[in-house]
C-alpha cells in the first residue's frame, strides 16, 4: 500500500517526476516508484545527473539537482518512473580548475559514481572499446534481493584456513578446462569439485572490482598480442563486481552470478577472501583519464604533493588519500557493502602501507582507517589480511599496525623458506622462526602465529615449478627488455635453466616443490598457495606476467594428469594439516597456556644444528600430555634435509606405546613419496634413525600401534 | 514490447503460456494477468516456449510469482525454457528455486506426482 506520503513526486524536470532524496545510502537505492541518487563533493560547486539508455552514445537527459536538493556536500535525488534494467547513470561536477590547490574539475566530463553497484562499458571480456565514447564506465543500477536463503559468512576459524590464491579468469579460460562458460564466475563454480578433491577451504580471488583490461593495453612488441591491464590491480570502481568475469555480464547479472558462485562455495565449506585494491584507482596521474574520483573531489581523493601532483606510493601513477576521513568513509561503506551484501569472509589489502599513510604520505603511528577496519562492527568476523608494505618503501612485515585483528602476508616467510630450500648459509635459525609461526616477528602486541599468512609463490613472481626451474626471470614477453619484475627470487634451477628433459633435474625439481608444500603445510600460521602449483604450472620463467591473457597466466588443466603425482602429494599434505590440531595452532607452542611444545632437533636428537654451515633442521610436535593418562594424541616429526647428500636423523624417544609412522618422504617417488592420513606405513620398533635423502624432507607419526 | 498470456485448463490443472519478451517494461503486467490464476491449493505450468528473452527483473517477477503460489500453498512447474534463458538461471542461482520440466507433459507429470 503506497502509504507514505514521500512516495509522490514533488519537482518535475521535463517529463522527469523528481523528490528530494536521502543523502544515506550514497550511490543508487531503489525506492518505492523511483530510485534515490546521492552523491558527495567537497568542492564542486553544482551538480547534473546525466541519465543514458543503456549503451547510447548520447545522453538521455540531464536533470541538475535543484538547490534545495543539496545538504551540506552531498546532492540527492529520487527520479521517478525509471527503467532500472535499461538506465545507465553518471554525474557531471562544476568546481574550480586549480590544479596548484588540487582541483581539476572539469564539467565536460561525465563521472563514474564512486558508489556505483554496477558498471556498464566493459561487459564482455576483452571486447574492443570504442575509445571515443565519452563516457566509458557507466553506473547501472541493480535489485539488492538476491535470495541468501540461510546462506551467511562462514567464520571458518583463521587458523584453519588454507587459502588458495587464483585469477577468476586464467583459472578457466584455457580451453582445457572443460567449463561451459570459460573464464567467469561462473566456470569458478563448475571447478568447486576440484576445490574440495584439493581440500582447500578459503579461495582468494585477485581484484574482482570492475575494473578496465583496456587501460594501458597496446601490442606486445614480440609478439604482436595484446597485453591487457589483465591481473586488474587498477580499480574502476570499488563497489561494483568486474562485469566481464560474469558469463552474464552482457544481460547485466553479473551481481546475481557472482552473489550465487559465493553461495555455492560456501555451501561447500569454502570460504572467499577478495584481493582488494585501495591504495590507487584507474585515473593514473594528471596525465591520466578523468573517470571519476578526479573530477567529483580530487584533492579528497588523492594525496596530492604541495605543488597539486600525484604522489606515487602505488607505483601506479597515484595514491588513494585513504586517511582523509570522507576516503576512510568510502572504504568502510565499500567493505561492509561486500560482507553484509556479497557475504565476503575476508579482504587482503594489496599494498596495505598505503593505508597507513596520512594525506601528506607520512606513515601514521595510529592510522585511523586501519583502526576503523579493526573495530567495526560488520567487519567483526571478516578476516583482515595486509600485504605490508607499499611502492614507497614503507616495509611493515611484523610492524604492520594490527589492533589484534590485522594477519600479514609474511613476506620473510617466502624469502627465508626459498633460501633455505636452496642451499643457503645460515638459515636454521630463522627456519625455526618461520615453522613455528614467526614469533620473532609476530610473538609481540597480542599476535600470534595467525597473523602470519604463510606462502612460498603467490601472483606476483615464480610459480612453484619455476622457482626450481629458473634461476633468473625471463620476462621479455612483457615487452620491457626484461627489466620489469622482481631480482630477488632466491630461485634455483636444479641444474638447467629452463624446461630439460633430463630425468634427473626433473626429479629433482619435483623433489623441491614437495619440499616446498610440505614445508608450507607443517609450519604454524596459515597456508596460501597459489593456484596451479599443485599442478606445476609454469609461466616459463615469466615472473611479472600481469599483463597476459593466454597461457601465461591461464592453468592448463592437462596437467592434472600429468603431474598427477604432485597434484596428490598436496592434497595429503592438506589432508595431514585437518587431521592434526597440532599443525593449527592459535598460539605460539611453548608459551603460557598452549597445551603443546615444538622441539627442534638436528641429525642429532634434541640437538639442532644452529650452526652457519647447517642444512638439517627436525621438530617434533607434541602435547605435553601425549602418552599419559589415556592421550593417545599423535606426535608429529618432520625432518628436512637441504645438504645435497643423504644424511641420517637420529629420532627423538617416543612416549611409551608410541611408535613411528612414516607420512612422507619426498626422495621416493610415487606412491611411496606419501600416504593417506590415519594410513601411514608402520616402521620397525626400536627405530632410532631415519636417513633422509639429499634435498629431501621426511614426516613420522607417532602414535600408539593397535 | 508485447507479451502475450494464454490460459487454459488440462488435466485438472491451469496451463499459462507466455509468449514474447520478459524485461523490466513487460514484468508488472505479465506479473498482474499471471496472479489472479494462482489460488490457493493450485496446480499451474508456466510454458515458456514462446518467451525469447527474459532480463534481470523477468526473472525476478517469475520469482516473485512462484514464491506467492507456493506460500499460498500451490504448485508451479515452468515448462519450455530456452537454452539460454535456462542457462543464466542456472549460473545466477534462480533455476533451483523452481520446479523445471523440459515440455508441459513432463510438468504435468511432475505436478500430479508432487
Amino acid at each position: 500500500m503506497d502509504s507514505r506520503i514521500d512516495f509522490y513526486p514533488t519537482h518535475q524536470h521535463g517529463a522527469y517526476r523528481l523528490r528530494p532524496g536521502r543523502v544515506s545510502p550514497f550511490g543508487t537505492t531503489l525506492v518505492p516508484g523511483g530510485v534515490n541518487f546521492a552523491i558527495s563533493s567537497g568542492h564542486a560547486t553544482s551538480c547534473t545527473l546525466v541519465l543514458f539508455e543503456k549503451d547510447a552514445p548520447e545522453p538521455l537527459v540531464e536533470i541538475p539537482f535543484p538547490p534545495s536538493f543539496r545538504i551540506g556536500n552531498a546532492w540527492c535525488m529520487i527520479v521517478f518512473d525509471l527503467d532500472c534494467e535499461r538506465i545507465e547513470y553518471g554525474y557531471r561536477m562544476e568546481g574550480p580548475w586549480d590544479p596548484g590547490a588540487g582541483h581539476r574539475f572539469d564539467a565536460s566530463k561525465i563521472l563514474l559514481d564512486p558508489y556505483a553497484k554496477a558498471i556498464g562499458g566493459r561487459t564482455v571480456w576483452g571486447q574492443p572499446p570504442d575509445w571515443n565514447n565519452k563516457f566509458p564506465h557507466r553506473g547501472r543500477l541493480i535489485f539488492d534481493d538476491f535470495d541468501w536463503e540461510d546462506d551467511r559468512p562462514l567464520e571458518t576459524p583463521l587458523a584453519d584456513l588454507v587459502i588458495y590464491e587464483l585469477h577468476t579468469r586464467s583459472f578457466t579460460a584455457h580451453p582445457s578446462a572443460g567449463v561451459k562458460h570459460p573464464g567467469t564466475f561462473a566456470g569458478l563454480i563448475a571447478k568447486i569439485p576440484y576445490f574440495k578433491e584439493l581440500g582447500v577451504n578459503c579461495v582468494e580471488l585477485m581484484p574482482i572490482f570492475e575494473f578496465d583490461e583496456f587501460e594501458n593495453s597496446r601490442p606486445n612488441p614480440v609478439t604482436g598480442e595484446t597485453m591487457y591491464n589483465y591481473w586488474g590491480y587498477s580499480t574502476v570502481g570499488f563497489f561494483a563486481p568486474k562485469a566481464g568475469y560474469a558469463a552474464t555480464g552482457p544481460f547485466g547479472m553479473e551481481v546475481d552470478e557472482l552473489k550465487n558462485l559465493i553461495k555455492e562455495l560456501h555451501r561447500n565449506g569454502i570460504e572467499v577472501m577478495l584481493d582488494v585494491v585501495f591504495n590507487h584507482t584507474a585515473e593514473g596521474n594528471e596525465r591520466g583519464p578523468t573517470l571519476s574520483f578526479r573530477g567529483i573531489d580530487n584533492q579528497t581523493y588523492y594525496m596530492l604533493t604541495p605543488e597539486g601532483y600525484y604522489y606515487n606510493f602505488s607505483g601506479c601513477g597515484n595514491t588513494l588519500n585513504c586517511n582523509s576521513p570522507v576516503v576512510r568513509n568510502m572504504v568502510l561503506d565499500c567493505l561492509r557493502y561486500w560482507a553484509a551484501e556479497y557475504h565476503i569472509d575476508g579482504f587482503r589489502f594489496d599494498l596495505a602501507s598505503i593505508l597507513g599513510r596520512a594525506p601528506s604520505g607520512a606513515p601514521l603511528s595510529n592510522p585511523p582507517l586501519l583502526e576503523s577496519l579493526a573495530f567495526d562492527p560488520v567487519l567483526a568476523k571478516c578476516k583482515l589480511v595486509a600485504e605490508a608494505w607499499d611502492a614507497g618503501g614503507l616495509y611493515q612485515v611484523g610492524s604492520f599496525p594490527a589492533y589484534g585483528r590485522w594477519a600479514e602476508w609474511n613476506g620473510k616467510y617466502r624469502d627465508d623458506i626459498r633460501r633455505f630450500l636452496k642451499g643457503d648459509d645460515a638459515m636454521v635459525p630463522v627456519m625455526a622462526e618461520r615453522i613455528q609461526g614467526s614469533p620473532d616477528l609476530y610473538g609481540w602486541n597480542e599476535r600470534g602465529p595467525t597473523a602470519s599468512i604463510n606462502f612460498i609463490t603467490c601472483h606476483d613472481g615464480f610459480t612453484l615449478h619455476d622457482l626450481f626451474a629458473y634461476n633468473d626471470k625471463h620476462n621479455d614477453a612483457n615487452g620491457e627488455q626484461n627489466r620489469d619484475g622482481g631480482n630477488d627470487n632466491h630461485s634455483w634451477n636444479c641444474g638447467v635453466e629452463g624446461e630439460t628433459d633430463d630425468p634427473q633435474v626433473n626429479a629433482l625439481r619435483q623433489r623441491m616443490s614437495k619440499n616446498a608444500l610440505a614445508i608450507l603445510l607443517m609450519s604454524h600460521g596459515i597456508p596460501m598457495l597459489l593456484m596451479g602449483d599443485e599442478l606445476g604450472r609454469t609461466q616459463r620463467g615469466n615472473n611479472n606476467t600481469y599483463s597476459h591473457d593466454n597461457d601465461l597466466n591461464w592453468v592448463d588443466w592437462t596437467l592434472r594428469e600429468r603431474n598427477v603425482e604432485l597434484f596428490n602429494f598436496t592434497r595429503q599434505m592438506i589432508a595431514l594439516r585437518k587431521a592434526h590440531p597440532l599443525l593449527r595452532a592459535g598460539e605460539f607452542f611453548g608459551t603460557n597456556g598452549s597445551p603443546a611444545d615444538i622441539i627442534w632437533h638436528g641429525t642429532r636428537a634434541w640437538k639442532a644444528d644452529w650452526s652457519d654451515a647447517s642444512r638439517a633442521l627436525a621438530c617434533m610436535l607434541r602435547e605435553r600430555q601425549a602418552g599419559q593418562d589415556g592421550n593417545t594424541t599423535p606426535v608429529l616429526y618432520m625432518a628436512i634435509n637441504s645438504f645435497w647428500d643423504a644424511l641420517s636423523f637420529e629420532l627423538p624417544e617416543l612416549p611409551k606405546c608410541y611408535h613411528w609412522h612414516l607420512f612422507a618422504n619426498t626422495s621416493l617417488p610415487a606412491p611411496d613419496d606419501i600416504h593417506q592420513p590415519g594410513q601411514e606405513i608402520a616402521l620397525e620398533e626400536d627405530l632410532q634413525s631415519f636417513l633422509v635423502g639429499g634435498r629431501a624432507l621426511v614426516i613420522l607419526i607417532g602414535r600408539p600401534r593397535p | 514490447m508485447s507479451i502475450e498470456v494464454e490460459a487454459f485448463p488440462r488435466d485438472g490443472t491451469t496451463v499459462v503460456a507466455v509468449a514474447g519478451e520478459i524485461d523490466g517494461s513487460s514484468a508488472p503486467s505479465l506479473h498482474d494477468k499471471i496472479l489472479p490464476l494462482l489460488q490457493a491449493d493450485c496446480a499451474v505450468v508456466l510454458d515458456l516456449a514462446g518467451v525469447s528473452y527474459m532480463s534481470s527483473a523477468g526473472l525476478r517477477m517469475l520469482l516473485l510469482l512462484y514464491r506467492k503460489a507456493t506460500a499460498n500453498h500451490g504448485r508451479v512447474a515452468l515448462a519450455g525454457l530456452a537454452e539460454s534463458i535456462r542457462d543464466t538461471m542456472e549460473i545466477t542461482g534462480f533455476l533451483k528455486f523452481f520446479t523445471v520440466a523440459s515440455s508441459v507433459e513432463e510438468a504435468l507429470a511432475t505436478l500430479k506426482e508432487g
